[in-house]
């Protein structure tokens, strides 16, 4: 078995007698393409939550890079390599494209408690932050208020602002949600040219993004791991296909 | 490696422009054409720095809060305290000492206030000052109580310039020169990273949180420098006018500065000059002309200014600017 970056061990959360996630067990390996599908409601976003530290589990363990993390606060755990995305875009709306990075980038580099020298001066921030922002084919709009940019740039933004604290996983909540399909070739561009040593946990509706992309996904109901494999063996799963394809996928 | 033309204009931003030598001129103006108005244009001064203290939290991290004048009146209180019972009566090392004690309060009410938000923030915000006020009130020992403190006096300004109540000039000047260096304080700070960070937890905490950002402890120090910086202006209020009273903690002065940060507009720096300045003036033109009903008149434009300016005097200029601007451009 080799290395694992991200891995749970018999994760649970409960809010009540509501149990949304039951007994997760998943682990990525550097440079992982893996999918985490389910219907609405499976714990998809629980998931994401209780592997960035948004949620403390109810039971078991988090363990990045073999070390336990499950009770380290989410800015500690950003520190330790674990960047996200959101399912509905969380960004600096009053501010250019720039400074949204500059922002993650800044904290990376441990510099955004500094108090004197202006940030606009801080060429090492600016370039990284120049560079995320062409890698994702967003230079034409760097300058302009994310407020003001269409959602499937926005949601571009989001990726970019992960990017900016160099994670070692990155979590993709469903990173084409909301994005009109005459965008979408963009966004898929940028999720496919995503650094090959990252590991990356997607989750996602659009099956056709899904099979494109991943190499091993797992299938989440009622909060508890349905079927995990490669892309063909869920595809020609019959449960799987039943419960949640309906059937109509040709892999 | 090509640059980014939005890395150059982030990379001015915080470069001096001409007409930021503006309010300076004017205020050294004000003390050669008007020296009857020097003891208002010093409340004005005073008012201003207390109001740009408040921008720091409220308009750049985004502390909606009631009671900063709670912080004015630390500082306020700690000059008055100092020089009625203790002789302590220099004025610079008064001013230090304001803003010390208005900081620390800063720092100890903030790491407790700051775990929350919205409301509740708020009506914690309105308890510190209530029970601050309170304090000055069962003190009367040292505090003076409901009198506070009348008749204080200061040793001359660095051993040269004795404080005068009736021309009110060296007060002019030193109000001056001390909201000046405070305003080099505050511009250097929200072009830093740290104020980076600040802009960066009003727009969106969550993600603030998400990149990995001590938002606590960022916010606490915002709030601490901006106590401190507060305390400096109540400080400066006790030694100019040459009293206390408990005033100075009081609902009216909080709430009157947010009304002036919110008709200047807020997040702006500059804001707090022209806010101040416009809502002191109103104020007192008003009240000469309608001794009776000035109220009334404030209350009507500052509807105008809510309803046609949600961004402020300032944010009314910069949309004309742009509507100029973009009808040049196209």
């Amino acid at each position: 078995m080799s290395f694992a970056l991200l891995e749970t061990r018999g994760l649970c959360k409960s809010f009540g007698a509501l149990e949304v996630s039951r007994d997760i067990g998943i682990r990525l390996e550097p440079g992982a393409r893996h999918a985490l599908i389910g219907p609405n409601g499976a714990g998809k976003t629980t998931l994401v939550n209780l592997l960035t530290g948004l949620l403390r589990p109810t039971r078991g363990s988090v363990l990045l890079a073999g070390e336990d993390v499950t009770t380290l606060p989410q800015a500690k755990r950003v520190k330790r390599g674990i960047a996200r995305t959101f399912q509905i875009n969380q960004l600096f709306r009053g501010l250019s494209v720039l400074e949204n990075v500059c922002i993650a980038v800044s904290e990376r580099f441990g510099l955004a408690g500094r108090m004197l020298r202006p940030a606009g001066l801080r060429t090492e921030v600016i370039a990284e932050a120049s560079r995320l922002i062409e890698l994702l084919q967003l230079a034409a709009d760097a300058g302009r208020r994310v407020g003001e940019l269409p959602y499937g740039r926005q949601r571009l933004v989001e990726i970019a602002i992960a990017l900016g604290l160099n994670p070692k996983v990155l979590l993709l909540d469903e990173p084409a949600a909301g994005v009109p399909s005459a965008e979408s070739h963009i966004l898929l561009a940028a999720i496919g040219a995503l650094p090959k040593d990252i590991a990356v946990l997607i989750i996602e509706h659009d099956m056709d993004l899904v099979f494109r992309f991943a190499e091993r996904i797992t299938v989440l109901v009622s909060g508890a791991v349905f079927a995990e494999g490669t892309p063909a063996e869920i595809a020609a799963n019959r449960d799987v296909r039943a419960i949640y394809l309906g059937g109509a996928v040709d892999a | 490696m090509t640059q980014l033309p939005a890395a150059e204009s982030l990379a001015a931003r915080h470069r001096l422009r001409g007409w930021e030598a503006l309010p300076w001129v004017a205020g050294i103006a004000v003390f050669f054409l008007f020296p009857s108005y020097l003891a208002f244009g010093t409340q004005v001064l005073v008012m201003v720095l207390f109001v740009l203290s408040l921008d720091l939290v409220l308009g750049y991290a985004g502390i909606v809060t009631l009671g900063h004048a709670a912080f004015f009146g630390t500082g306020a209180y700690v000059v008055g305290m100092l020089a009625m019972n203790w002789g302590w009566n220099e004025p610079l090392s008064g001013l230090l000492a304001a803003a010390l004690v208005a900081g620390a309060v800063g720092l100890a009410s903030g790491f407790v206030l700051l775990r929350t938000r919205g409301l509740t923030l708020l009506m914690l915000t309105l308890c510190t000052m209530a029970l601050l006020e309170e304090a000055s009130n069962m003190g009367s020992a040292w505090t003076g109580g409901f009198d506070g403190m009348p008749g204080l006096t200061f040793k001359p300004l660095l051993g040269l310039f004795p404080f005068e109540q009736l021309s009110f000039r060296p007060q002019y000047l030193y109000a001056l020169a001390v909201l000046f260096a405070c305003f080099v304080v505050v511009r250097t700070l929200v072009h830093s990273p740290f104020g980076q960070t600040l802009t960066g937890i009003r727009e969106n905490l969550l993600r603030m949180h998400a990149v990995g950002a001590p938002v606590h402890r960022r916010l606490v120090t915002a709030y601490a420098l901006s106590a401190a910086l507060a305390g400096i202006a109540g400080g400066l209020f006790a030694q100019c006018n040459a009293y206390v009273n408990p005033a100075v903690l009081g609902l009216d002065r909080g709430a009157g500065a947010l009304i002036m940060l919110i008709l200047g507009g807020y997040g702006r720096l500059y804001g707090a000059f022209v806010g101040s300045l416009v809502y002191m003036l109103l104020e007192h033109t008003l009240a000469k002309a309608y001794p009776t009903a000035w109220q009334l008149g404030v209350g009507l434009i500052l509807m105008a200014a809510a309803l046609y300016a949600r961004n402020g005097i300032l944010g009314l200029a910069e949309s004309l600017r742009d509507r100029l601007r973009g009808g040049i451009g196209r």
